[in-house]
């Protein structure tokens, strides 16, 4: 007896990067020689280099899985936490048999049903109720099991006064509730979503992830669940692993992962130098002076902000903004100002380098850990100059006295009130 | 606890040549039906005339035919009416070139779906042939109808007892392009240059088999040549069945269905191995 649903026996997968042209036909041709002919090894199969996207490499293939080895108990509700091209999508294509690994193996225990899009296979000229059938069939229901539960799958998507018109005069929105209530009420032992929750409005992204957490702990099938969305990560999934650069860095309790995942986010505390940039408006240094030493701010406290824009030519207008965000990317603080009015009007027509202090005096964020993202632009914020994300991670802790009161769902920014008792 | 009737996958680099899951094809049998039902709704969809076309087409196929080949040309039709000789020609050759073209794009044109989801890629190409087989109804129902028209004017035709054996014809046709249209789309996944060709591959086709020229015209000792394509053998014997002209040999004919096997084996193979990964390439 085990208990074991999905075991991956150390996965890889390769990519050749580039265009399919005449040169992929000769590296085909030299592989064949080498593998069947000569029984060598693979000239194109050796171990190469680490798959990071920003940096150049020298070889054209590129390991974009590596070793992937773990394995999913039955029942269980895995988060797949990385960044974008860290492997996630890949490593679910893998287990839906979109493609298939270089190497390794996966064994699966029951009917695998993936998500990896909504409304799959949709036609535009049927209609909603031909299209149930359609996409049902293609994820794998029997025109029995539709017939079953088709009323419920009406019901759920919340669409039934359209559903004998052809799917193309839905709006984007009613598509993806009528794809995802088709997903959701499929019956598969292993169940792989790949990032769909993030499309439709607020009202529908609860009903589905409920809907999820539901098939997950009512009806103790396996989920995988990729997202970018950690907070939705966090609810879902008691365990967690983190893939970075086609590798598994960490496994376990989905907080932790979390945790060691934001912690670990590249944060810019310099500023990179860009040729291209120059020769637009720019911010030249940024300087950030917490209440704290190193990048811990007591909630409260004032926070000053020194910015050094250079302009290499005169603009008649511009607008200064910067954001602090949260760890699961999310926005808590917005400040703008423009140069038709106020202290910035100061901008307008300058040539060179010019200062701009900004000051919060009471920084009242929730304890977490935030960052900064900068941005300069034409007053309507159609052409960019210049912009600095992911900068400056800093601490939020509550007090310097007592014992931080942490809520469980806490909140984002606590407000100041004025309150009187006559 | 994993129980025993929780079905195990695996999933692996390199499967066996020969692994071919064909009860997995019946499992998905729904599907295949939903794909067939599709393709026959949208085809016409938002068109003023509709469903109309599916007999404007070989009717405006059949008098071109009759300018080009008949009037200018010249090219004999065994002595009988030219619509009823081309028609017979038109309808079971649209169908063969209809599959062969459709199947042939299977990979290119559905890289969207493969992309997302998981089912047996044959049932794409498997439900062209049998959506297909609705068109193929329809032009066979004109053909009747004209052979109905051209009975009753007195001209001398009468079906023989070949007829039964328009099933069989229908099912070598079939097989023929549904073999020869997977081969080419997996060909084509990594290198479109054979798509572009393939085009003019199905034109020259026609002109090989006797669809607008009876195999009669040929000099009998060149007539092998004609032969070697497994179509003719089946064309030749639909108008030996419904019009009592042309050639019919039960050689020719299992000739054609021992090619037919053969080359949907080898498509069924080579099929399978590259929709594993074709989505890398495509």
């Amino acid at each position: 007896m085990n208990d074991t649903a999905i075991q991956f026996h150390n996965i890889s997968k390769q990519y050749r990067l580039g265009l399919v042209t005449t040169g992929t036909l000769s590296h085909d041709l030299n592989r064949w020689w080498q593998t069947a002919i000569r029984k060598k090894e693979d000239p194109y199969l050796r171990i190469g280099e680490v798959n990071d996207r920003t940096k150049k490499g020298s070889s054209d293939y590129v390991w974009a899985l590596r070793n992937i080895d773990f394995e999913v108990k039955q029942g269980e509700v895995l988060g797949i936490i990385g960044k974008n091209g860290s492997g996630k999508s890949t490593l679910l294509k893998i287990l839906s048999r979109i493609t298939t690994p270089t190497t390794g193996m996966i064994e699966a225990w029951g009917r695998v049903a993936s998500l990896l899009e909504v409304g799959t296979g949709f036609h535009p000229e049927l209609t909603g109720r031909e299209n149930i059938y359609m996409n049902g069939s293609i994820l794998g229901m029997t025109k029995k099991e539709i017939d079953r539960k088709i009323d419920e799958i009406i019901d759920f998507s919340g669409v039934e006064r359209y559903l004998d018109t052809p799917v193309k005069r839905y709006s984007s929105g009613m598509i993806v509730r009528l794809g995802f209530s088709i997903a959701a009420h499929l019956e598969p032992d292993i169940l792989v979503i790949d990032e769909v929750l993030a499309v439709g409005d607020a009202e529908f992204q609860k009903k589905a992830i409920g809907k999820v957490e539901d098939v997950s702990q009512n009806d103790g099938r396996t989920v995988l669940f990729v997202s970018h969305n950690l907070e939705a990560v966090n609810t879902l999934c008691d365990t967690s692993i983190l893939l970075d650069n086609g590798e598994l860095v960490k496994q376990g309790k989905t907080g932790d992962i979390i945790e060691y995942y934001t912690g670990n986010r590249k944060y810019h505390s310099t500023l990179e130098v860009d040729d291209r940039k120059l020769l637009r408006p720019h911010f030249k240094d940024i300087q950030i002076k917490t209440s704290a030493s190193q990048g811990i701010h007591y909630f409260g406290d004032s926070l000053s902000i020194s910015l050094q824009v250079f302009f290499p030519y005169r603009v008649n207008a511009c607008a200064l903004s910067f954001q602090i965000k949260d760890a699961a990317n999310e926005v808590p603080v917005v400040y703008n100002w423009y140069s038709t009015a106020g202290e910035l009007k100061r901008l307008v027509n300058r040539n060179g380098l010019c200062t701009v202090a900004i000051n919060i005096p009471s920084l009242r964020l929730y304890k977490g850990n935030y960052y900064f993202r900068f941005s300069l632009s034409d007053p309507r914020g159609k052409i960019i100059f210049d912009k600095v994300d992911e900068f400056f991670l800093f601490e939020v802790n509550m007090s310097k006295t007592s014992n931080e009161w942490g809520w469980p769902n806490g909140p984002k920014y606590i407000e100041t009130t004025v309150c009187e008792v006559k | 606890m994993s129980d025993l009737r929780l079905q195990k996958t695996i999933i692996k680099p390199v499967n066996g040549l020969l692994e071919i899951d064909l009860k997995e094809l019946l499992r998905y049998k729904d599907l295949w039906r939903m794909f067939v039902k599709r393709e026959v709704i949208t085809q016409y969809k938002q068109t003023v005339l509709g469903p109309v076309w599916f007999f404007i087409n070989p009717i405006l196929t059949t008098v071109i035919y009759m300018i080009v080949f008949g009037k200018i040309a010249k090219i004999s039709t065994d002595g009988l009416p030219q619509p009823l000789f081309y028609l017979s020609g038109i309808c079971l050759w649209n169908y063969f070139s209809n599959c062969l073209i459709k199947s042939s794009n299977t990979f290119v044109a559905n890289q969207h779906i493969f992309g997302k989801v998981y089912f047996p890629r044959l049932v794409m190409p498997l439900s062209t042939i049998v959506s297909s087989l609705y068109v193929l109804g329809i032009q066979l129902f004109i053909f009747v109808a004209v052979y109905v028209f051209y009975v009753i004017k007195g001209v001398a035709v009468m079906p023989n007892a070949h007829i039964l054996l328009l099933p069989l014809l229908i099912v070598m046709l079939a097989g023929l392009s549904l073999g020869v249209g997977i081969i080419t789309s997996s060909l084509t996944t990594k290198y479109r240059d054979l798509n572009i060709l393939f085009t003019f591959i199905v034109q020259l086709w026609m002109y090989a088999t006797p669809v607008i020229y009876p195999l009669s015209i040929m000099l009998p000792h060149r007539q092998w040549i004609a032969v070697i394509n497994p179509v003719t053998s089946v064309m030749e014997t639909f108008r030996y069945a419904v019009l009592g002209t042309g050639t019919f040999s039960w050689l020719y004919l299992a000739y054609s269905f021992v090619f037919m096997c053969v080359v949907l084996g080898i498509g069924v193979v080579v099929f399978n191995k590259v929709q594993r990964s074709f989505m890398d390439t495509v």
